[in-house]
């Protein structure tokens, strides 16, 4: 088992599955808002 | 007589069971119908090119390996291309009605993030644990694109991998969501409001998204920017011609070209090594914790929602890109429970929200990963 590797991984595994959430949050945010100004 | 059985010597152990390998990827796709499209060009395309010639790299290995030079290697053209058909064939109303459901889609990109570590902890380099773990996108084009623009050498095992799971998927996530909820929690129904999207709002939502993810992953951005522009083509109403084009033609090519070109890398001496039932596994544990994220964070959600607005826990599991499939598989589960439980809409929301997460799992991925390997 290649514990070093595992570490190296860590910030890859931690950012990035954070930052789909914040770009998710983003794009719900603009959806929401065009939603609001464009409703049918 | 001699000149007709000279090239027998040429056969290897190696080259009949890719032939058989390529035998069962065809009887998958036909008498399953395991993603045919895709796994029979495949299956064709291993007996192809693992027929035995005296000069290797030449003949049918040459056409596939120019074929592979030019619409996967160089530009990545051909999962690109597919990516514009995928979007215009995408209708996007169910998230736009209901865009909370997005966060099912984030968090069903666990399992590639998860697999990241796993695949490091057995030993592989940092560009292809990254590449592995992509197959956790339950979307063939970002896989193919990332472990070319990664460079890994495992393409062929992880485009095997990606596509047999995705195809797997009815097997795949029942037993899975069925062991992270309660017989109570798969009950729950909810209410579909159906509310009017607007036309601007469909306009605008494909660009709006290009240029979000644009500037958080530029390496995401032709991936997403592709499979936005194929909506925007679906939505803005005056390219019709052109939407069916793309929906059909464009991306019925585009796979006939893509299924038989990924072949090139299923040569025997690449893809028979133990690394490929590695690889094989470790896809699958990426499909399984993508369902768990994705069950798993409705639950949490769950805790602080009150009663009457509470969310079935299943539908975290269509995050998956895997579309329709996955948001199939919960809709039945759905049914199976109650069949009054109908969840085919807020399913299909998360399940194309998964499309878009998915991408931006992979840019953020080949970001990452280039800062830290200095790529």
């Amino acid at each position: 088992m290649h514990i070093d590797k595992l570490l190296a991984a860590l910030p890859i595994m931690g950012t990035g599955y954070l930052g789909i959430f914040v770009v998710t949050i983003v794009i719900i945010a603009v959806i929401s808002l065009l939603n609001k100004t464009f409703q049918k | 007589m001699e000149l007709l059985i000279a090239n027998f010597a040429n056969i290897t152990w190696q080259s009949v069971v890719m032939w058989l390998i390529g035998g069962v990827l065809i009887y998958l796709a036909i008498a399953k119908e395991m993603e045919p499209t895709l796994l029979l060009p495949m299956g064709f395309g291993a007996i192809l090119v693992n027929l035995p010639i005296a000069v290797p790299g030449t003949g049918v290995q040459h056409v596939l390996g120019t074929l592979f030079d030019l619409g996967i290697n160089g530009a990545e053209l051909f999962p690109l291309l597919l990516f514009i058909g995928i979007g215009a064939m995408i209708d996007f109303q169910p998230l736009l009605t209901n865009p909370k459901l997005m966060i099912f889609g984030a968090a069903a990109q666990f399992g590639i993030f998860f697999t990241v570590g796993a695949a490091s902890l057995f030993g592989y380099d940092l560009k292809d644990a990254a590449s592995i773990a992509i197959i956790g996108a339950a979307d063939g084009p970002t896989s193919i694109f990332v472990a070319t623009e990664l460079g890994s050498k495992y393409l062929g095992a992880i485009m095997v991998a990606a596509y047999s799971y995705m195809a797997l998927v009815p097997l795949v996530q029942p037993p899975i969501i069925k062991l992270c909820t309660t017989k109570a929690e798969r009950k729950i129904k909810m209410v579909y409001t159906g509310k009017p999207v607007s036309k601007r709002t469909k306009i605008l939502f494909p660009i709006v998204v290009t240029i979000i993810v644009g500037l958080v992953a530029p390496d995401a951005v032709a991936l997403i920017g592709f499979l936005m522009f194929g909506n925007l083509i679906r939505e803005c109403g005056v390219l019709n011609s052109l939407s069916e084009t793309a929906q059909n033609v464009l991306a019925n090519l585009i796979t006939i070209l893509l299924g038989i070109t990924i072949a090139f890398q299923m040569r025997a001496e690449e893809f028979l090594q133990l690394d490929t039932l590695i690889i094989i596994g470790l896809g699958l544990v990426a499909f399984v914790f993508d369902t768990f994220g994705g069950v798993m964070v409705a639950k949490l959600m769950n805790i602080f929602l009150p009663e009457g607005k509470k969310i079935n826990p299943m539908i975290g599991a269509a995050g998956i890109s895997a579309f329709p499939m996955s948001a199939r598989v919960v809709h039945k589960m759905g049914l199976a429970e109650d069949n009054q439980n109908f969840l085919l809409m807020h399913s299909i929301g998360v399940n194309v929200s998964g499309q878009i997460a998915s991408v931006v799992a992979g840019g953020l991925i080949l970001s990452l990963v280039k800062a830290i390997i200095g790529g």
